[in-house]
């Protein structure tokens, strides 16, 4: 069996600069779309996790 | 002894060939592999073996050695454990997961092939014995074993069988769509795919099936989540999917419709073919653990009633 948490958001990404984390989920600033796409490309990639979009320029990602 | 001499090797004979023909060369069917196979050949053998010598005990009015067929009971049991075991080892070095429906039918699957090659013998035993009885000729009493012996195996095969996707709904090819970052299969939301580079592969390469229950009680075979994880295991192993352990975007999601039961699954594969991807849901076989009878027939004639 492996073990891990699930269903966990690791990371938010986003264009809106007046998002706020309220928790220990970190929040990395894009510059436009085009770096948005690419930070999360890169933070899905290294922790295997699953970019979601929630629109109006923010994406989290969630390990499942 | 030697008066059973023969009785014995007919019995475990047939035995043993009723569990080898249940080892189809098909790799829908684990393990197809020469290890496992032997181990099966094997324990099969030693099923047999215990059917073979139940009726020379009898007749010798060893009634206590019967209950060593309690041993093969323990047997079979460890045979399920040992499938169940290697089954769940090998779990997540899968990029789709079999899920733990799946492997209990499997593990189920390889205790019933057991219980067939003891049956089998045990047939042919008796077969061999009334033979005996009636102090026929050598090669008649081997030819009356094996006769009961395949009429064992052919009615357990038949028994065995079992359904698959097929006989119970309609699979149809399906439209892939996104409505904003959603994973849209004929309109039903199926997941969040984030990427725009992800969902363009998905509209370039994707392929989709939607699943049409025939009835109630397949509607919710359908419904189990098993049921869907085997479907899913199925397309995944048998079409090649095209996806890491680093790209979960990738992975086939069979979601179910809740208005009419349907169930619509999206699979990117290495080589997109739709009519493939229908035959392999096709035929996915329905599993033991998600069978229900969603009206009883008691309920069903009650309510008939009640309409008239």
């Amino acid at each position: 069996m492996e073990f891990g948490i699930t269903q966990f958001i690791l990371a938010v990404v986003t264009t809106n600069k007046e998002m706020v984390s309220s928790s220990m989920t970190p929040v990395f600033y894009a510059r436009d779309d085009e770096h948005k796409e690419r930070l999360a490309l890169l933070i899905a990639k290294t922790t295997q996790g699953m970019v979601h979009d929630l629109e109006s320029g923010t994406y989290i990602i969630v390990k499942h | 002894m030697e008066q059973y001499f023969i009785l014995i090797i007919t019995a475990l004979v047939m035995g043993t060939i009723a569990r080898l023909l249940m080892m189809k060369v098909d790799y829908r069917q684990y393990p197809t592999y020469p290890q496992s196979y032997l181990g099966h050949f094997t324990l099969g053998m030693i099923a047999a073996g215990l059917g073979a010598v139940t009726v020379p005990a009898l007749a010798e009015k060893e009634y206590t050695a019967i209950t060593f067929i309690t041993l093969a009971a323990q047997h079979f049991r460890d045979v399920r454990n040992m499938e169940r075991e290697s089954l769940d080892n090998i779990e997540v070095t899968e990029l789709v997961p079999r899920g733990t429906a799946y492997i209990e039918d499997i593990a189920k699957g390889f205790e019933a092939r057991n219980y067939l090659a003891l049956l089998t013998s045990l047939a042919s035993g008796i077969g061999y014995f009334i033979g005996q009885h009636f102090e026929l000729p050598m090669v008649v009493r081997i030819l009356v074993g094996v006769a009961f012996g395949s009429i064992v195996i052919v009615i357990i095969t038949q028994m065995l069988k079992g359904v698959s996707i097929e006989d119970i709904a309609e699979v149809k090819p399906a439209e892939i769509s996104f409505d904003g970052p959603l994973l849209t299969i004929n309109g039903v939301f199926v997941m969040n795919i984030g990427l725009k580079d992800s969902q363009k592969i998905f509209l370039e390469k994707g392929i989709a099936v939607e699943i049409i229950p025939k009835d109630e009680d397949a509607m919710s075979v359908l419904a189990n989540v098993g049921q869907r994880q085997a479907i899913q295991h199925n397309a995944s192993t048998q079409l090649g999917i095209r996806k890491d352990v680093d790209e979960p975007d990738f992975t086939p999601i069979a979601r179910r419709n809740p208005e009419n039961g349907n169930v619509v699954m999206a699979i990117i594969t290495m080589n997109p073919d739709v009519d493939c991807l229908v035959e392999v849901v096709k035929r996915t076989p329905v599993l033991e653990s998600s069978k229900r009878r969603a009206l009883d027939v008691a309920f069903k004639s009650k309510s008939e009633k009640m309409g008239r």
